[in-house]
């Protein structure tokens, strides 16, 4: 078996994220990295919206990234640091929106080892060098320095290693000019590791240690350690030289200490606190995450709680020394991975989970009434300051990204009845958990919808002159009128803009300089910009069917197929070309290009006629109206349009200049059947070349031409509607999720720049496109607790979803827990207070945070939360919530149907466990619950609670029985009147059951650790026994089933296998009591004595949370989909022809060769991380062909015996076959 | 050049070269802190493992970094009591 891996959709969660002036302009860039991608977004200030301008997969797990910028440059470079034990400089090249790889420096090993540099990365602020760490040992300093060309140099790494310890935190300490310094927390373990008595570790004290390179040494000195009182998490850097104190911010748990060497004092600032929080009183609080501003006079932290408060500290000095650290509570976001503070006052916020979001800093906190804390206020040991939490109030929230990181769970189902199944997506950690529900398509925001005194035919917008920048008239043409709509602050009707509103309109446009045309069935009318009107009327007994417009030249067809052709000439004035040509046939449509820049006309006319032709003809002087090519079509065309789009020509790529490199024009001709073809439109010769097919839908297929960021695209018009554009210099067909259009036009006005206006029966709409790029549109609903998995009750749409939480309240605890706190307040107080702590504490129980923002409180280890829910996902409504003891916590959900009940009889069971501590796992005891469903799912009627020893991790039905795993192991229950009854165990796996699923008698069971087990129930001796396992140790996380024998299995360090047990395996294996059987029966180490080979084998990189075999389109075959956990969802398919596979296995193997990867890892062991890559040839690597430069897909076609056209046909082919 | 291919040599070498290189008196503790290190050092370098258990113990990334980077000092109890020192 051999599939192809696809990526449906990348990684949504952010790691990382770093900001500098990258592209080498005033304008700053935003680099995120989302593990194995990397990205670069800009953010646009006048829409306030952040949009990506690269996305580059590297193909290895980056771990830091870090700008860089030489001394006195103006640009910045960016580091890399990645499993593959090599340190890479990348540059931003703006021309090209490429990433170019500058320097790449092998370190060691690959892999992420403990000793292998490439964890930690920090600069020097001057960017005269860089360090690279290790979490262990070792520590690589690099000179960086500029050559003759101003090109950035790098030295040979200098060693500043030092064994047997641990580094927590480096950072470049900002020393002005003098020699770089690099400042590292460090914990030295040699002592504690050969003390048995265990007196060193607890004297073990973590040390902030200062490594200088001496530049005129060249070399690296281990200059000052100095023991720190507590163990800290994070350094942060202080600006220096000219710009602040320099040293640097040691934040500690509950502590922040500023330290420098030399005579500077330690200044301690205690971390403050949430008053009356409910957090567990034993936590302590670190900071998570910071971002520093500095302008030229003044420069401050915003420092990041694990609570999600950002604090903003300042330094106080005198004499160059620090005399204070003042701390004030500044807003509270969603907890960060990183945050970055713009130049142009923007905070982006990259959250750990969930959405993104980047804000604009509307006050800094200077002058409001809050208090602001300071080292210098006295306080006790072991005191704090406290402060009230409250909504933003300096920041406020300009543009959110979509992240569904992380993915829990995922099951793909059509629900709504729609034909195109949806996934249903349980996503994101405590409360921002969301339950997602996503769909091919892109989102269309609705500007406005109008009401029309009919139903109109057509509407088009025109502009007054050619350079306008917006639209002037909507005009709306009906059966045997047209109405003119003026757009200004409102659209109104006007009657004085030259047009003629009796008569229905074929088409209207924006003519030459500053003139409009109308063309009707009886003639054309030319309104030029004093509004003289010139007209030209169809020649008796005939008039005009269609028209074909741009700029400069007008093309009518008369009954009868004749074709008049006009041209406008330098005084503006419409000529009539001396001869008609007949076509023989009617013209059902015509389509002209627009006019190339420079240039007075385009060459070519596309006519589609009744005989099922696509006709091109010349509208050059030399050769006008001539026939230059011709396309059969398998059923009559019913639209056309040219386009010019950038990028895709490969034949003629060498002999054209830079301009017409990046543009081809591409004619697409919209059928009646539904289907859409795409064909490239020679520029030369006129001939059609390399014509793709897309199915659209049921109806007749409109184009329409758009605009899409300043480029060309084509709005498709069939029963769904569809947007053909490229974006970020990839092609992209997506249909929008709207409901069906009946003809649209572009619109673009001050407030929808680029919009659609379009009829949909007798209303107007005008729609915007705003997240392009975007494979899924997204349809959210929030859930208290992070998701654990749902199951679909099919017959009626309902999803039942279990929800659960650790450190976590119960609303009900959390209710006596404030109640509780609210007393203790009125206690605490002195009579003469009582009245005002009564309202205190009143006001304390009323006040309700949003959690979304605010985070829950955090209860003490092996407290849990949990919730059951049930949604409608018809109706799209919540029918009800369960909510579960305190400590009682949900891991397992499966509707299960007994023999001995009722046919129609459904169960929910739900397997939970009470106090359970996670490591080592150990709990009071499991229970299940059982649930019968009634009106119609709506309801669940609890039935009983049965007990279990252990936690119930998995559940599945069988044979009118349930098979569920307790701990390690797996029983066979039956429905009885109070609780369920064993009826069957084995104790053979070793760990903890955690998927099982069946097929037939069939049973196929994961545990936790040790790959999938082949099971089956003996009847007669009422047995259950494994005849067969896997050969490999696996920590499976998701499992599905493809056929009778073979199993596709995710784990947890990201591989996906596929299983599959070899043919003449015998289900019926004899155990052995006696234990007599020969030693060739049984298997090795106790394992079965049959095993399952592997037959596919790749690496991720992710960890795997689903995995489905179903088809993603209507008509499409069964791909295997799965879900990460970083939020990317992808598929493997297999391949239809073993020629096929041949051609994308040598594509692949010259991919890996030719495009060199950007952190240096190699392709192949990558993909083969932990096993080795077998049979899965990955398609995101193939695919990139189509954005190599041309030389390379040239000699890689050549080499395949074919032309870079046709693979990259064949690269969209294989995706749209399951995909999109 | 006979002693670049002495046997021991070339483990010392190793030995001191890459921590937890084994040798012939490597104890039970001394292999099993080696593990546990090695294990931490991966869950912070694989970001997807750290989301991971992030997501299961409900624990900023930042936290669970700092724990395991404290465990990391000793993460299996300190080392046995060796009589013949």
């Amino acid at each position: 078996m051999h599939l192809y891996n696809l990526t449906l959709q990348r990684a949504t969660g952010i790691q990382h994220a770093i900001h500098g002036n990258f592209s080498g302009t005033k304008q700053q860039e935003i680099v995120i990295s989302r593990g194995k991608i990397i990205e670069i977004l800009r953010h646009d200030p006048n829409t306030g919206k952040v949009y990506t301008l690269l996305t580059e997969e590297v193909f290895a797990i980056i771990r830091c990234l870090l700008p860089v910028r030489l001394t006195g440059g103006t640009k910045d470079y960016i580091i890399v640091g990645s499993d593959s034990g090599r340190v890479v400089i990348l540059e931003y090249n703006p021309q090209k929106n490429i990433l170019e790889k500058i320097h790449q420096e092998t370190m060691g090993k690959t892999g992420c080892r403990r000793i292998v540099p490439g964890q930690y990365l920090a600069t020097d602020p001057k960017g005269r060098a860089f360090m690279i760490g290790a979490v262990e040992k070792q520590k690589l300093v690099f000179i960086l320095n500029r050559d003759t060309q101003a090109r950035l140099t790098i030295s040979s790494p200098l060693e500043a290693h030092k064994s047997n310890t641990v580094c927590f935190s480096i950072v470049g300490v900002d020393v002005g000019f003098e020699n770089p310094m690099f400042a590292c927390l460090e914990v030295d373990y040699e002592e504690s590791d050969q003390d048995h008595t265990g007196k060193a570790y607890s004297e073990t004290k973590q040390s902030l240690t200062f490594y200088e390179l001496d530049l005129g040494l060249n070399h690296v000195v281990r200059k000052f350690s100095e023991p720190l009182e507590q163990f800290a998490n994070m350094l942060i850097a202080v600006p220096g030289g000219s710009e602040g104190p320099s040293g640097v911010l040691v934040c500690c748990e509950n502590n922040i200490i500023y330290k420098n060497f030399g005579d500077q004092m330690d200044i301690k600032c205690p971390i403050p606190k949430r008053r009356n929080d409910l957090d567990n009183v034993n936590r302590g609080m670190i900071f998570v995450s910071s971002a520093t501003h500095k302008t030229k006079t003044m420069f401050f932290f915003l420092v990041q709680s694990e609570q999600g408060d950002i604090f903003k500290i300042t330094l106080k000095t005198d004499d160059g020394f620090v005399t204070e650290v003042r701390i004030k509570y500044f807003d509270t976001v969603p907890v960060a991975s990183s945050l970055c503070v713009l130049k142009t006052g923007f905070l982006f916020v990259a959250s750990e989970f969930g959405n993104h979001y980047l804000y604009q800093i509307a006050h800094l906190g200077d002058d409001d009434e809050e208090p602001e804390f300071s080292s210098a206020m006295p306080l006790e040991e072991d005191e704090t300051f406290f402060f009230e939490a409250r909504p933003l109030k300096n920041l406020v929230l300009v543009d959110e990204l979509d992240s569904l990181s992380p993915i829990i769970s995922c099951q793909i189902a059509d629900l709504a009845n729609e034909d195109t199944p949806q996934l249903h997506v349980a996503c994101g950690r405590g409360p921002r958990s969301t339950l997602r529900v996503l769909r091919h398509g892109l989102e269309v925001s609705e500007m406005a919808v109008s009401e029309l005194p009919g139903n109109p035919n057509a509407v088009w917008t025109v502009k007054k002159k050619f350079d306008d920048e917006f639209d002037s008239y909507i005009i709306v043409s009906f059966l045997n009128a047209t109405l003119v709509l003026s757009i200004g602050e409102t659209v109104e009707e006007v009657t004085d803009s030259g047009f003629l509103g009796t008569m229905p309109t074929i088409s209207c446009s924006q003519l030459g300089e500053n003139a409009l045309i109308q063309v009707y069935l009886e003639g054309i009318r030319h309104i030029r910009a004093d509004k003289r009107v010139n007209e030209w009327k169809a020649p008796a007994k005939k008039q005009i069917v269609q028209c074909a417009i741009n700029q400069r030249q007008v093309v009518i067809a008369l009954t009868g197929g004749e074709l008049v052709y006009f041209e406008m000439d330098v005084t503006g004035q419409l000529n009539e070309y001396t001869e008609r040509k007949d076509m023989g046939a009617d013209v059902i449509c015509m389509a002209l290009a627009s006019v190339p820049t420079g240039e007075l006309r385009t060459r070519f006319l596309a006519v589609g006629l009744n005989d099922d032709t696509v006709r091109i003809i010349s509208l050059d002087p030399k050769d006008c109206l001539t026939p230059l090519a011709s396309q059969g079509l398998p059923s009559p065309a019913e639209s056309l349009c040219i386009v010019e789009m950038k990028g895709l020509d490969y034949e003629n790529y060498a002999s054209m200049s830079l301009e017409q490199q990046q543009s081809t024009l591409f004619l697409n001709i919209g059928l009646q059947n539904g289907a859409l073809l795409r064909t490239v439109l020679d520029p030369t010769t006129g001939d059609l070349l390399d014509t793709r097919t897309r199915y659209l839908g049921s109806r007749p297929v409109k184009l329409f031409k758009i605009s899409i960021q300043g480029a060309e695209a084509v709005l498709a018009l069939s029963s769904r509607s569809w947007l053909s554009y490229m974006y970020q210099g990839r092609f992209h067909l997506t249909p929008l999720s709207y409901e069906m259009l009946e003809y649209a036009s572009g619109f673009a006005s001050e407030q929808c720049p680029e919009g659609i206006v379009a009829i949909s029966s007798n209303t107007l709409r005008i729609l915007a496109l705003e997240k392009l790029g975007a494979v899924f549109n997204q349809e959210i609903k929030q859930l208290k607790y992070t998701p654990r998995k749902f199951a679909i009750y099919h017959e009626n749409g309902m999803i039942y979803s279990i929800e659960t939480d650790h450190l976590s309240y119960t609303d009900q605890t959390r209710q006596e827990k404030k109640e509780q706190m609210a007393q203790q307040m009125i206690q605490d107080a002195d009579s003469d207070e009582k009245r005002l702590a009564i309202e205190m504490a009143n006001a304390f129980i009323q006040t309700k945070l949003p959690e979304t923002t605010f985070g829950a409180p955090k209860a003490a280890p092996g407290m849990w939360a949990s919730a059951i829910r049930i949604n409608d996902a018809i109706n799209k409504e919540l029918k009800g919530i369960i909510e579960l003891e305190q400590n009682e916590a949900a891991f397992s959900i499966a509707l299960v149907k007994f023999s001995s009940r009722p046919a129609n009889h459904t169960y929910l069971l739900i397997g939970v466990a009470k106090d359970l501590k996670l490591n080592p796992r150990s709990c009071t005891c499991g229970y299940i619950y059982t649930y019968l469903l009634s009106d119609n799912g709506e309801r669940l009627e609890f039935i009983h609670k049965t007990q279990t020893e252990d936690v119930p991790g998995a559940i599945c039905g069988f044979q009118g029985r349930v098979l569920i795993g307790v701990g390690r192991f797996l029983r066979i229950y039956e429905i009885g009147k109070s609780k369920l009854l064993r009826k069957c165990e084995t104790k053979q796996l070793s760990n903890f059951v955690c998927q099982i699923q069946t097929l037939g008698p069939r049973i196929f069971v994961c545990d936790s650790q040790e790959s999938c087990f082949f099971m089956r129930h003996k009847h007669d001796e009422n047995q259950l026994i494994i005849f067969a396992d896997d050969i490999i140790p696996r920590f499976v996380t998701a499992m599905a089933l493809l056929d009778y024998s073979t199993v596709a299995i995710g784990d947890k360090f990201g591989s996906i296998v596929i299983i599959r047990l070899p043919p003449g395996t015998t289900d019926e294996v004899m155990v052995d009591p006696t234990g007599d059987k020969g030693l060739w029966d049984r298997g090795l180490l106790n394992g079965a004595s049959q095993k399952a080979e592997t037959l596919c084998s790749f690496y991720l990189g992710e960890t795997i949370t689903s995995l489905q075999k179903t088809s993603l389109i209507p008509g499409g075959s069964d791909a295997l989909v799965y879900t990460t956990l970083s939020g990317s969802i992808g598929m493997l398919v297999p391949f239809s022809s073993n020629e096929d596979r041949d051609f994308f296995q040598h594509l692949e193997m010259h991919m890996r060769t030719e495009c060199t990867t950007l952190c240096g890892r190699d392709h192949t062991s990558f993909r083969s991380f932990y096993y080795p890559v077998k049979s899965i040839i990955d398609g995101d690597l193939c695919e990139k062909f189509t954005s190599l430069d041309m030389n390379k897909q040239k000699t890689i076609a050549e080499e395949l015996d074919r032309t870079p056209n046709e693979v990259s046909k064949r690269l969209e082919d294989i995706r749209t076959r399951f995909a999109f | 050049m006979g002693e670049r291919y002495n046997i021991h040599s070339q483990l010392e070498h190793l030995q001191s070269k890459y921590m937890g290189t084994g040798h012939s008196d490597t104890t039970k503790w001394e292999w099993l802190t080696n593990q546990h290190r090695d294990t931490m050092a991966s869950f912070i370098g694989h970001y997807d493992l750290l989301n991971y258990l992030a997501v299961v113990e409900n624990e900023s990334k930042a936290r669970l970094k700092f724990n395991y980077l404290k465990r990391m000092v000793q993460p299996c109890g300190p080392p046995p009591f060796k009589e013949d020192e």
